[in-house]
C-alpha cells in the first residue's frame, strides 16, 4: 500500500485521470463519444458543410433518389435531405440540451434537498416525484404542449419536466447515501452549515451518478423531441429537426424511402451513442468508487 | 448534589456538562441513551471517558457540541457551558463558529471521515478560511504547517493528495490536523485509534499528547481502550449503561478502583492480568439495551458484588469520595475488597 501511496504521491494528480483513462479504454463508449462529437462538430459548421441552402425548394427535384447533386435525395418539396439533416441537428442537438438542463435545474436542488433533509419535507417532494412519474412521459408531454401550444421550446420545457423526477431519484439516492458518511459528520464538527455541506460535501460526490442520468437523457430527450416534432407538436416549418424531417418524409416513404430511413438512422445512432457513453461513464465511475473505498 | 464528574482540578473548567439528558425517538419510545451525565474539563487537561459500545459515550460528546441533533436525536436537559457559554439551545449558525474553531473534532473513522472529491490540503484550508478571514494562499499554508506538525512527511507535497492516497493512520493524522487547524481551545477526540492497528494506534497517540503539551489545549478523549486511558489520561470518566459510573484522577482509577465495573475493566485488561499472573477476566453478560436499562444499579446483573436487596430497587446516585464520584451502593463496603484486589496493581504501560 505505502509504495503504491508514495508512487500516487510522486504523480500527484486527481483520480480523474484514472477515470478518463478507464473511459478511453472502454472502446465502445469512445467510439460513441466520438460520433457524439463530429455530430456536434456537424452541427456548429453546418452552413459550411451544408451542399445546399435548406429551405430552398426546386420543382425540378422532388422526391429524387440519392444522386451526384442530391446525395440523400430530396424531399417532397424538392429540398436536399442531406443538408436539411445538418442544420437539424443544430434543433435537435440545442433541443435536447434544454430540456436535459431544464431536469437537471429542477431534479438536481429538489433531490439535494429532498435526500439531505429527509423527513416531511422528502415526503412532499417524493410523492409529488410519484405523481409525476406515474404519467407516460411522451403523453405527459403532449398533454402539456397540447396545453401550452405547440413549439419546439414548449415541447421541450414539457420534456424537462418530465424527465426532472428521474434526475431527481438518482440524485435523491445519492445523497441519502452520502449523507451517512462520516465525513458530513465530519464537515458539520468543523461548522460546516447545511448549505454549504450540500454545495460542497454532498454535491461532488453525487455527480457521478448524475452525468450518467444526464447523458442518458440527453439520448431520450432527443427521442421524445424527435417524436413530437414527428407528430407536429414540436419545431414548427420553416424550421426542422431530425423528427419533423422524418415525420415530413415518412408519409412518402414507398415512393423515396431514403430520406425517411436517413432521418431514421441518425436520430437511432445518436441516441444509441448517448446510451453507450453513459453507460461507459458509468462503468468507469463505478470502478473508480471502488478504487477510492 | 454537586455532580463534576472529573475531580476539581483548579476551578477553571473549559467545559462542564451537567446533567445531560440525550434522547433518540424509536420504536421502542423514547431511548434515553445519555442519563444525567455530568463532567468537566479543565484548562490544559487530559480527560478520557471510557465505556463499552452503546454505553453513551460517543453520544454525549456528540450532543455536546450539537451532533445528535441531524441525526434525530434530541438534548432533552442539562446544560453544556463551554469557557461558560451555554451550548445547550444554541442556534447552529453560533454553533457552527464554535465548531471546528475552539472545539476540534476527531471522529473514530479516518477512512471515511475525509471527502474523497477533495485534496487533504483542501479540506484542511476549508476549514482554516471559515474561521479565519485569511487568503487562499494563507489557509493553504496553514493547512501544510498543520500537516506537519502531526508528522506527516513532506506535507507540502502531501497536501494536494487526495484522501485514498493515504493510509488509514496518515489519514487519522490529516483528520487531527484538521481538528487542530485553528487552535483548538478544546479537542474531542472520539476513538481516534479504534479503527487502525496496534502500532499506528500508539503513534497517533504521541502526536496527540505531543500537541497538546505544546499548544496547551485540552483533550477530552473517548475510548474503550484502558490501555490508551493509562497512556494519556489524568483524569478519568467511566461511563455504564447511559451513565457515569465512576470518575477519578487516572492514578487513582488504576490504584483503587471504587466501582465494581471499573474493577472489571482493569481485570479484563490483559497487561494487568498478566501482571498478576493470571488470563484477562472478562466481565460475564452484556450491556442492556437502552430500552431495557434494569432497575436498580444499571450494572447489578452483571455484578460479582451485588447484592439484590441493596442493588436491584432503587437507582443510584452518583456520590462524591474521597477522589472523585463513583456510583454504586456498595461502594463504601466493597471498597476493601476492591482496593485489596488491586493493591499490586500500578498503572500499566502499553507496550
Amino acid at each position: 500500500m505505502s509504495a503504491t501511496t508514495m508512487q500516487s504521491a510522486a504523480v500527484a494528480l486527481p483520480p480523474p485521470s484514472g477515470f478518463v483513462k478507464r473511459f478511453m479504454r472502454n472502446r465502445t463508449a469512445m467510439i460513441s463519444l466520438i460520433i457524439l462529437l463530429l455530430i456536434t462538430l456537424v452541427a456548429i459548421f453546418a452552413p459550411y458543410l451544408a451542399p445546399h441552402d435548406p429551405a430552398k425548394s426546386s420543382l425540378r427535384a422532388i422526391m429524387k433518389p440519392p444522386n451526384a447533386t442530391y446525395l440523400l435525395g430530396s424531399d417532397d418539396l424538392g429540398r436536399d435531405v442531406l443538408s436539411r439533416l445538418i442544420f437539424a441537428s443544430r434543433l435537435s442537438l440545442i433541443a435536447s440540451v434544454q430540456a436535459v438542463v431544464i431536469a437537471l435545474g429542477l431534479g438536481l436542488p429538489l433531490g439535494l434537498i429532498a435526500g439531505y433533509l429527509g423527513g416531511w419535507v422528502d415526503m412532499v417532494i417524493m410523492r409529488l416525484n410519484d405523481a409525476l412519474m406515474s404519467f407516460p412521459a411522451l403523453i405527459l408531454a403532449v398533454v402539456i404542449v397540447g396545453m401550452v401550444g405547440p413549439s419546439l421550446t414548449n415541447a421541450m420545457t414539457a420534456i424537462g419536466l418530465v424527465y426532472a423526477p428521474r434526475v431527481m431519484r438518482v440524485v435523491r439516492g445519492s445523497t441519502l447515501s452520502v449523507r451517512q458518511e462520516v465525513y458530513i459528520n465530519a464537515a458539520r464538527a468543523t461548522g460546516c452549515s447545511d448549505a454549504r455541506i450540500i454545495t460542497r460535501h454532498v454535491l461532488p460526490n453525487v455527480t457521478g451518478p448524475l452525468v450518467v442520468q444526464a447523458t442518458v437523457l440527453m439520448g431520450q430527450a432527443l427521442l421524445a423531441e424527435a417524436g413530437l416534432s414527428f407528430l407536429g407538436l414540436g419545431v414548427q416549418p420553416p424550421e426542422a429537426s431530425w423528427g419533423s424531417i422524418l415525420g415530413a418524409a415518412f408519409p412518402f416513404m414507398q415512393r423515396s424511402p431514403v430520406p425517411t430511413i436517413a432521418a431514421g438512422l441518425v436520430i437511432s445512432i445518436t441516441v444509441l451513442c448517448f446510451n453507450l457513453v453513459g453507460d461507459g461513464i458509468r462503468d468507469s465511475v463505478g470502478r473508480m468508487r471502488r478504487a477510492g473505498d | 448534589m454537586d455532580q463534576t464528574g472529573s475531580p476539581p482540578g483548579g476551578g477553571d473548567k473549559l467545559l462542564e456538562i451537567r446533567d445531560l439528558v440525550v434522547q433518540f425517538p424509536s420504536p421502542n419510545g423514547l431511548l434515553t441513551v445519555v442519563d444525567h451525565v455530568s463532567l468537566s474539563v479543565g484548562r490544559n487537561d487530559i480527560v478520557c471517558i471510557v465505556g463499552e459500545s452503546g454505553s453513551g459515550k460517543s453520544v454525549t460528546m456528540q450532543a455536546a457540541v450539537g451532533l445528535v441533533q441531524p441525526k434525530g436525536g434530541r438534548v432533552s436537559g442539562g446544560s453544556v457551558k463551554f469557557e461558560g457559554q451555554e451550548l445547550v439551545g444554541m442556534s447552529s449558525r453560533q454553533l457552527n463558529r464554535i465548531r471546528g474553531d475552539s472545539i476540534g473534532f476527531i471522529f473514530q473513522e479516518p477512512m471515511t471521515s475525509l471527502n474523497p472529491a477533495y485534496t487533504v490540503g483542501d479540506q484542511i484550508a476549508e476549514v482554516v478560511r471559515r474561521h479565519r478571514n485569511v487568503s487562499r494562499r494563507d489557509a493553504w499554508k496553514r493547512a501544510v504547517e498543520v500537516m506537519d506538525r502531526v508528522h506527516i512527511a513532506s506535507a507540502a507535497t502531501r497536501a494536494g493528495d487526495y484522501p485514498h492516497q493515504f493510509s488509514g493512520g496518515m489519514r487519522q493524522r490529516v483528520m487531527i490536523a484538521m481538528a487542530i487547524a485553528c487552535d483548538p481551545k478544546l479537542l474531542i477526540a472520539d476513538e481516534p485509534t479504534t479503527a487502525l492497528d496496534v502500532t499506528i494506534q500508539a503513534r497517533i497517540l504521541e502526536v496527540l499528547e505531543e500537541l497538546q503539551r505544546e499548544s496547551g489545549m485540552s483533550v477530552l478523549f473517548i475510548t474503550h481502550d484502558l490501555g490508551v486511558v493509562a497512556e494519556i489520561a489524568r483524569s478519568v470518566v467511566v461511563m455504564y449503561g447511559a451513565q457515569v459510573v465512576e470518575s477519578a484522577p487516572v492514578d487513582e482509577l488504576f490504584r483503587s478502583p471504587r466501582h465494581p465495573y471499573t474493577a472489571g475493566l482493569l481485570e479484563a485488561m490483559p497487561q494487568v492480568a498478566l501482571d498478576r499472573g493470571h488470563a484477562p477476566i472478562a466481565i460475564p453478560g452484556v450491556v442492556a439495551q437502552a430500552y431495557a436499562w434494569p432497575q436498580g444499579c444499571r450494572f447489578h446483573p452483571r455484578c460479582t458484588f451485588c447484592k439484590p436487596e441493596v442493588c436491584a430497587d432503587a437507582p443510584v446516585p452518583l456520590m462524591p469520595d474521597d477522589h472523585g464520584f463513583v456510583r454504586c451502593a456498595r461502594a463504601a463496603e466493597l471498597r476493601a475488597t476492591l482496593g485489596q484486589a488491586a493493591t499490586e496493581r500500578s498503572v500499566p504501560v502499553m507496550s
